[in-house]
């Protein structure tokens, strides 16, 4: 049944939406089969910060070339942004961007008497003058959990202002408090999108296959040409256009579940765009059913055999070999969900043992409904159980703990800030930002050299090990990673 | 000012954006009662800027539904509690976001519980939408210094240390050579004969350093406008005068000036300083200063290849002012429009536009005090000079100045242009690196 309503203004949040969770301990086979009795989520009585849904947000739509953002909140809740604009500099180039834009981003700056007398003239007036100054596209109005909580009617003042202005005003809304999971965010993004700028296909092309992910390189590209099809990387790079007829594409793939879960299912139900039934080409033997349901949906499945049997000739025999240097190292994996099972799933082909995951949530099922495309089930199936499997919810704390007790060879990392405990802790660390790095056969020739360099230098952490500033007590590093979960001791 | 109040491409961040003056303070953690979200917003402005308990590893209430329609105070009582058991440190002090000040949690009576214990925990409010971090960090300083260091009077008499001082000035991680400006200030300070609690940074004694305040007997105030309130409040609750530099004394001229003022000041207050010798230490320093400016004037003078003879700085009152004043007057390029993105309270800004135009009796410097820094390169893409123009401000400038085919330094955040560890910019070896750091940028253009 699903959750899916564009005539609403918000999102269905992830935990009601999907079920997600964001505390677990155990296994990775458990948590899959905990899938059909339904999961419950546990509190912590300590945690650290967070993140939020709005940056999820942020970067969903700052990176968009002709758009322009507005944060409407207090100043503060914008104030990572231009992170992403440095993104933007940085990987425009891997698009073949020739000629790069500068990055619009606006807070509407609420004080304190606007908390008392409401922000809604403020926000009319700054999309305004945000529209003066930048002639953008579409402007994308992302609110705060000031804006949410003093109740400003952002979808009406975003919905008048587009009268005016005669281009989409897209109210998004990713309050920070509002859900767990902050990746609810990047579904409040594709929400409004898919509300505002997206439109009904005006015909359907097999030229084009919808690709949602960050800002990773562009290896779709030559993946998709045998198939007479271009990506269409949606939304970081993308434009107003661009997103408008993302209706008319082919396919849809993506590069990380939880990041497109939503947006995917959007553009299967509502415009008729077909996800393909195969989570993300992460190890060899799901690539193998990526591109078999990519050529099944295209209809050209001889041609997705033929890319099968050449890409294995050229990189098994190379894998191969990285397999006999890898073979029996002990890797630990921390990230964002799908992408940390997909990390798992190259440590299983790469003959590494994963000792342990610590995943910042979980999503039982994606938004499409299939099981297909859960990847977690799909490792636990190709390579086996994963002992150690932690939802941290990026608990700095529990990581720590259990890094400190699993002693891996290896930490990877997916996420800023969590690779530093590792190297604290003298093991090698590695965190790798182009999410398609080890994607397809090649990825994991790419990841395993990676990999081996990573595991080989590890000069740098040993010498940091003996210098670590430590602030955890000791009596911390004696209790389980997990006694400040609901059924821990310390709850 | 936008007519709507808006900011583009900020420069500074909200209230409890001065959970960064908690993480300068060695083995201080803040606890962020707040939404999930605060935490990752101010870290990622300041960029490398965690500290021993900032970032990832500060606790947090993590505000949800919940806690907004039944308030957050046991969440936040659980949340002190474990804080003990798992981090080890000196001083907590609590910070509130928007969702706890709207829904007014009141966050001192669960605080002071921890206090009674004898715990040395503070709180301060600073909702996002009350003031900035430039005004919060004086917030958090007298929070500090009200619910914490008020507990050791009885062993730091006011004023019992001669030639001790407090000093005020750079505001932690928002300045970005705040740590090589504070070890600078703290070296010249000795220099004359004072020892400075300069409070925030491995210079600092931790929060040794913050129970003897009160000793001190007087204070230096480096700072256009902010840090202001600190300065008033220890005047008031210990009778420490003070006397204020209005802005960052960089160059030999300023510091200088800078020095001397302190030492008549020092001398008037009653502490035990030798004129003579304090001024053989600048004598000094300000020869090994002219020695290298000296060495260089040829390269100033001469490179015939194009060096930049103007500049716009994109930046915070004390900077643009003391940069202005430096580049004129010791390096040679002239000072054009300027810009202070700070949000300076207006009730500055006539004493800043007097600082600024004390710089030169032949140049008028037009000055915009302007929040909105997406306006103040608006102004400044509308405006030409001739020669070859260099603008100092945040990676945002970088692209501006890409676009107007001027040299660039990143000397302001957010910046991720640029690394900056203990560099300072303050006291005579901070203006060598300032024209060490544009010529490097400018000689790199070539080959």
């Amino acid at each position: 049944m699903s959750k899916i309503n564009l005539s609403l203004p918000e999102v269905q949040i992830r935990e009601i939406r999907i079920n997600s969770i964001t505390g677990y301990q155990g296994d990775a086979e458990e948590l899959v089969e905990a899938r059909e009795l339904g999961l419950k989520d546990k509190e912590r009585s300590f945690s650290q910060c967070l993140g939020c849904a709005t940056s999820k947000a942020a970067c969903m739509t700052v990176l968009i070339q002709d758009g322009a953002v507005i944060s409407h909140g207090p100043v503060g809740c914008a104030s990572c942004l231009h992170e992403f604009a440095f993104t933007y500099r940085v990987n425009y180039p891997l698009r073949g961007i020739e000629r790069p834009t500068p990055r619009r981003i606006f807070s509407t700056n609420l004080k304190e008497k606007d908390t008392v007398y409401g922000g809604n003239i403020k926000l009319a007036n700054t999309i305004r003058e945000v529209y003066e100054r930048t002639k953008a596209n579409a402007i994308f109005v992302l609110t705060t959990c000031a804006a949410g909580i003093i109740g400003d009617d952002v979808e009406s003042v975003c919905n008048e202002a587009e009268e005016e202005l005669g281009i989409p005003v897209v109210a998004i809304f990713c309050e920070g408090f509002r859900s767990k999971v902050w990746t609810t965010g990047f579904d409040a993004a594709y929400h409004g999108i898919a509300r505002k700028l997206i439109q009904k296909p005006r015909a359907r092309r097999d030229d084009m296959i919808n690709v949602i992910n960050f800002w990773g390189s562009d290896v779709f590209a030559e993946w998709f040409a045998p198939f007479g099809a271009k990506p269409n990387y949606i939304t970081p790079f993308s434009t107003v256009n661009g997103l408008k007829y993302a209706s008319e594409a082919a396919a849809t793939v993506q590069a990380c579940s939880t990041l497109g879960s939503y947006l995917g299912a959007v553009l299967e139900q509502d415009f008729g765009v077909p996800e393909i039934p195969a989570a993300p080409p992460y190890g060899i033997a799901q690539t193998d059913r990526w591109f078999r349901a990519l050529g099944k949906i295209l209809g050209k499945e001889e041609i997705a055999e033929k890319i099968i049997a050449e890409k294995k000739k050229e990189y098994l025999p190379k894998i191969e070999a990285l397999r006999e240097k890898l073979a029996g190292k002990k890797a630990y994996v921390t990230a964002g969900a799908a992408h940390g099972h997909a990390l798992l799933d190259v440590l299983g082909e790469l003959g590494m043992k994963a000792v342990g995951a610590a995943i910042f949530h979980h999503d039982p099922i994606y938004d499409s409904g299939r099981e297909e495309n859960d990847q977690l089930a799909q490792r636990v199936a190709d390579y086996g159980n994963v002992f150690n499997y932690n939802v941290c919810n990026k608990q700095e704390f529990e990581l720590v703990n259990a890094l400190n007790r699993i002693r891996p060879d290896v930490l990877l990392a997916r996420h800023g800030g969590m690779t530093l405990w590792g190297a604290k802790l003298g093991i090698p660390s590695l965190l790798i930002g182009d999410e398609h790095y080890s994607m397809g056969y090649e990825g994991l020739v790419n990841y395993g050299e990676r990999l081996l360099e990573v595991i080989e230098n590890d000069e740098f952490v040993k010498n940091l090990e003996k210098h670590a500033i430590n602030p955890y007590t000791k009596w911390w590093f004696e209790q389980p990673p997990y006694y400040f979960l609901k059924g821990g001791a310390g709850k | 000012m936008s007519r709507s109040g808006l900011i583009e491409q900020e420069r500074f961040t909200c209230a409890i954006g001065a959970l960064q003056t908690v993480v300068a303070i060695p083995r201080a953690v803040p606890i962020l009662h707040s939404g999930p979200g605060c935490g990752e917003m101010i870290a990622g402005f300041f960029e490398r800027s965690t500290g021993y308990a900032g970032g990832c590893t500060s606790p947090c209430t993590n505000f949800t539904e919940k806690e907004v329609v039944f308030g957050g105070i046991n969440r936040l009582r659980d949340i002190i509690k474990n804080t003990y058991k798992v981090l080890d440190t000196d001083l907590q002090v609590v910070l509130t976001g928007c969702t706890a000040g709207i829904v007014g949690d009141d966050v001192d009576s669960v605080v002071s519980e921890f206090a009674e214990e004898g715990k040395p925990i503070v709180s301060v409010e600073t909702a996002g939408f009350k003031a900035t971090n430039f005004e919060a960090h004086s917030l958090v300083v007298n929070a500090i210094i009200d619910q914490y260091v008020s507990g050791f009077e009885e062993e730091n008499k006011p004023k019992s240390q001669k030639n001790t001082v407090n000093l005020i000035a750079s505001i932690p991680y928002q300045d970005p050579f705040w740590k090589g400006n504070l070890a600078e200030y703290k070296r010249l300070l000795a220099g004359i004969g004072l020892k400075a609690n300069v409070l925030f940074g491995p210079q600092s004694g931790g929060v040794k350093e913050w129970q003897s305040i009160p000793t001190a007997l007087f204070n230096i105030l480096v700072s256009p406008w902010y840090g202001k309130p600190i300065a008033d409040h220890l005047k008031s609750k210990y009778g420490q005068e003070y006397t204020w530099f209005h802005h960052i004394p960089i160059g030999a001229n300023q510091t200088e000036a800078f020095l001397n003022q302190v030492v008549e000041f020092a001398i008037e207050q009653g502490a035990d300083i030798d004129k003579e010798a304090a001024q053989e230490f600048i004598r000094h320093e300000s020869n090994a200063y002219y020695e290298e400016i000296d060495n260089l004037a040829t390269f100033l003078l001469e490179f015939r290849y194009g060096l930049p003879n103007h500049a716009h700085i994109l930046h915070d009152a004390g900077y643009v002012v003391a940069l202005s004043k430096f580049l004129l007057h010791e390096v040679g390029i002239v000072p054009k429009e300027q810009f202070i993105t700070d949000a300076t309270p207006e009730k500055f800004h006539e004493a800043i536009r007097a600082d600024l135009k004390s710089t030169s009796d032949k140049k008028e410097i037009p000055l915009y005090f302007e929040p909105d820094a997406g306006k103040a390169q608006e102004i400044l893409r509308g405006i030409h000079h001739n020669g070859r123009g260099l603008i100092i401000g945040s990676g945002w400038d970088k692209e501006l100045a890409n676009e107007k085919g001027y040299d660039f330094l990143s000397a302001a955040i957010p910046s991720p242009y640029r690394l900056v560890m203990t560099t300072n910019y303050a006291g005579f070896t901070g203006g060598l690196r300032v024209i060490e750091d544009i010529y490097q940028m400018v000689l790199s253009t070539y080959a």
